[in-house]
């Protein structure tokens, strides 16, 4: 069976693109930041008629036409709505590629005849693609490179026996050569592709290697060409189908445990882990029960798993019977396989999974770990880090002789440099018996902290006959005294 | 352990609840916490402004072998507590508590620590201890004319022993605590 290929090509795909979500009127283009100059990189038919074409500078466009709306070109986006259209594009076969910055191309041997033929299909095609607002221009051949020809120099059908006739009269830049190389044909007076075919081989070969007969080869079907579809992102989700409702809570963690065994092989198929999984258990009324987990670490060991989704599978509402389950990895993280030492560790497995379930009930970011800092503020000198997306650190640093506790200051009564001999804190009074400091510390002006904005602080550590050894701060640049921690 | 041959009851008997209370029961648990093999769990209420800070812990115990938890309130900490006592992934868990435990609750915590066979160490404020506890202490920072951590440590409560009390004071270079005078009751 021969082969018949599609090319489509989305001639202003960017601007269409944009103009969609904001139609405008009148002269409208994309620009794009190039060497130090802003070029004009996709523009809308009322701004191509005015005479202005791709990649001339903004400042000479705008000379031209002073009414031209522009902004910068989002290539990330374009590039994804592309994939956008190639998924959608695989209403009309499955085998679908895409092809340069703003095309694609449909392997459609054998599926024609399921839209009334090859016109049919293209038409049913077009007018969708019109109907969302794009130009499009579509080329049909049995090979990619005539498929490419027609699409993007004056569209059309190649039908099966006549591709050489075809495509004979399109120029020879029609067949996906460099602009280079294509100029040097014109300059030889080679103008279209009968003229190259005329041509004998060898001496095209040695004037301009072998690519332009390579693609010519392409083009005319002598050298095949093969249409690499686009690779299906992995499905973290599976399914159990149940003949009868279950309602014991036994038999749903017997079917999670059927499906957390075929989840978890798909993770490592992929070498990933899960990070987030939701249980949904569908009832015969119809309505939905769901069981979110999040993981402390991302992993794939169904037992593990499993043993977490417990407490979760107990509160399910089973009302007349559950008939159908789905288990999705919401989240997933790459998690290569690790190799196994014989270097004993501590089970740190245990201590995931107990974060794991107690983030299930308070919620993982209030489970913490501390972790050094650097700076010589004492409330910056550590990170409050969510222990589910940290490591312990290997070292503290201890630099300085810091309290134990640490709160917000609270301010005592006291004047002058020298701590107060006396004081109240707390509704407790204290008499000092022994100060050390100052330490003086100045604020971080690189940050704005409200606490910081009195200005420098003389730290002391003033120890109390009462027993009590606490950390106090005097602020010389607004006077007052504070407390701000007590050490052991 | 260094620690035991000076203070009989030292370290807290594993598999069981115990109590701190007074002004320096941070300091008697950073010190229980610090003598612990495993990873400890440090679990408070969310409304806390104090916060431990690692630099002045670190005397103590390693912090990073401390996982701090917060709940929204008490019954959050209990409930966080048993989970963690009964899994025994963590070698102890220490909570700060605001409120007095009844005896249910107490008991729950008691038989949790010995599934797990971890150690529970709640700091209780003064005169709210359950009966349930295995020990309870009392500690207290005492003035000394040195540079020191002079702390007394009463225990008030033991299930399995005498009360006794202790002076004692923190070796930073032996890592251990030096007793400097004990006296029975």
């Amino acid at each position: 069976m021969q082969k018949r290929i599609v090319s489509v090509w989305f001639m202003r795909m960017a601007s269409d693109r944009v103009l969609r979500a904001m139609p405008a009127h009148g002269p409208f283009a994309l620009s794009v930041q190039d060497q130090n100059t802003e070029r004009l990189y996709c523009l809308n038919i009322a701004a191509e008629e005015l005479g202005l074409s791709r990649g001339m500078g903004l400042s000479d466009a705008r000379a031209l036409c002073p009414d031209l709306k522009t902004i910068p070109a989002n290539i990330q986006s374009d590039q994804a709505f592309l994939q956008v259209l190639a998924r959608w594009a695989k209403r009309y076969c499955p085998w679908v590629g895409v092809d340069g910055p703003d095309g694609l191309v449909l392997d459609i041997t054998g599926s024609a005849h399921l839209f009334g033929g090859e016109a049919a299909l293209l038409d049913d095609l077009r007018l969708r693609v019109t109907r969302a607002r794009l130009q499009v221009c579509l080329g049909l051949a049995s090979t990619r490179g005539a498929a490419w020809a027609l699409a993007r120099h004056g569209e059309g059908i190649a039908p099966a026996g006549q591709l050489q006739e075809t495509i004979a009269p399109l120029p020879v830049a029609a067949l996906r050569i460099q602009d280079q190389t294509a100029q040097s044909l014109q300059r030889l007076g080679i103008r279209t592709i009968a003229d190259l075919i005329a041509l004998p081989r060898a001496t095209v070969t040695r004037r301009f290697g072998r690519d332009l007969l390579l693609r010519l080869d392409q083009a005319l079907g002598t050298q095949p060409e093969t249409v690499s579809p686009l690779a299906e992102p992995p499905q973290y989700t599976v399914r159990l189908t149940l003949p009868d409702p279950i309602g014991l809570t036994s038999d749903v963690m017997a079917g999670v445990e059927r499906l957390t065994g075929s989840l978890c092989n798909k993770l490592k198929a992929q070498e990933h882990g899960a990070r987030v999984v939701q249980l949904t258990c569908r009832r015969v009324d119809q309505a939905h029960q769901q069981v979110d987990l999040r993981l402390a670490r991302a992993m794939r060991d169904p037992a593990r798993i499993v043993a977490l989704f417990e407490p979760g599978v107990d509160k399910i509402d089973a009302g007349f019977g559950i008939d159908q389950m789905r288990l999705e990895a919401v989240q997933v993280e790459p998690l290569p396989v690790a190799q196994i030492t014989h270097i004993a560790q501590t089970n740190p497995d245990a201590i995931q999974d107990l974060i794991t379930r107690l983030g299930n009930r308070i919620g993982l970011e209030n489970i913490t770990r501390l972790l050094p800092a650097d700076s010589h503020i004492p409330e910056r000198s550590f990170i409050v880090a969510a222990a589910a997306y940290s490591d312990p650190a290997s070292s503290w640093p201890v630099l300085r002789d810091r309290p134990l506790q640490l709160f917000p200051p609270e301010a005592i009564a006291g004047s002058g440099r020298a701590p107060p001999q006396q004081f109240r804190w707390r509704r407790m009074s204290f008499v000092t018996a022994r100060a050390t400091g100052p330490e003086r510390l100045a604020p971080e002006w690189w940050f704005q902290d409200a606490a910081w904005r009195s200005g420098l602080r003389d730290y002391w550590k003033i120890q109390t006959l009462e027993g009590r050894r606490l950390w106090l701060f005097h602020t010389p640049q607004s006077p007052g005294w504070f407390v701000q921690g007590e050490f052991a | 352990m260094l620690m035991s041959s000076v203070i009989k009851v030292l370290p807290l008997r594993s598999s069981r609840a115990h109590e701190a209370c007074g002004p320096a029961a941070v300091s008697f648990a950073a010190i229980i916490a610090g003598q612990m093999q495993g990873s400890v769990l440090w679990i408070s209420e969310r409304w806390r402004q104090e916060q431990v800070h690692p630099e002045g812990l670190a005397i103590f115990c390693d912090p990073s072998k401390l996982v701090f938890a917060s709940g929204t309130d008490q019954t959050e900490v209990l409930a966080a507590s048993e989970e963690a006592l009964r899994s025994g992934a963590v070698s102890a868990v220490i909570s700060t508590l605001s409120k007095p435990l009844d005896l249910r609750q107490g008991r729950r915590l008691q038989l949790a620590a010995e599934t797990g066979q971890s150690t529970g160490l709640f700091l209780i404020p003064e005169g709210m201890g359950s009966n349930a506890a295995e020990t309870r202490w009392r500690s207290n920072p005492v003035y000394d004319a040195q540079d020191s951590t002079l702390m007394r440590w009463d225990l008030i409560k033991n299930k399995s022993g005498t009360l006794k009390s202790w002076l004692v004071r923190w070796d930073a270079e032996a890592h251990r605590v030096s007793v400097v005078h004990e006296d029975g009751k």
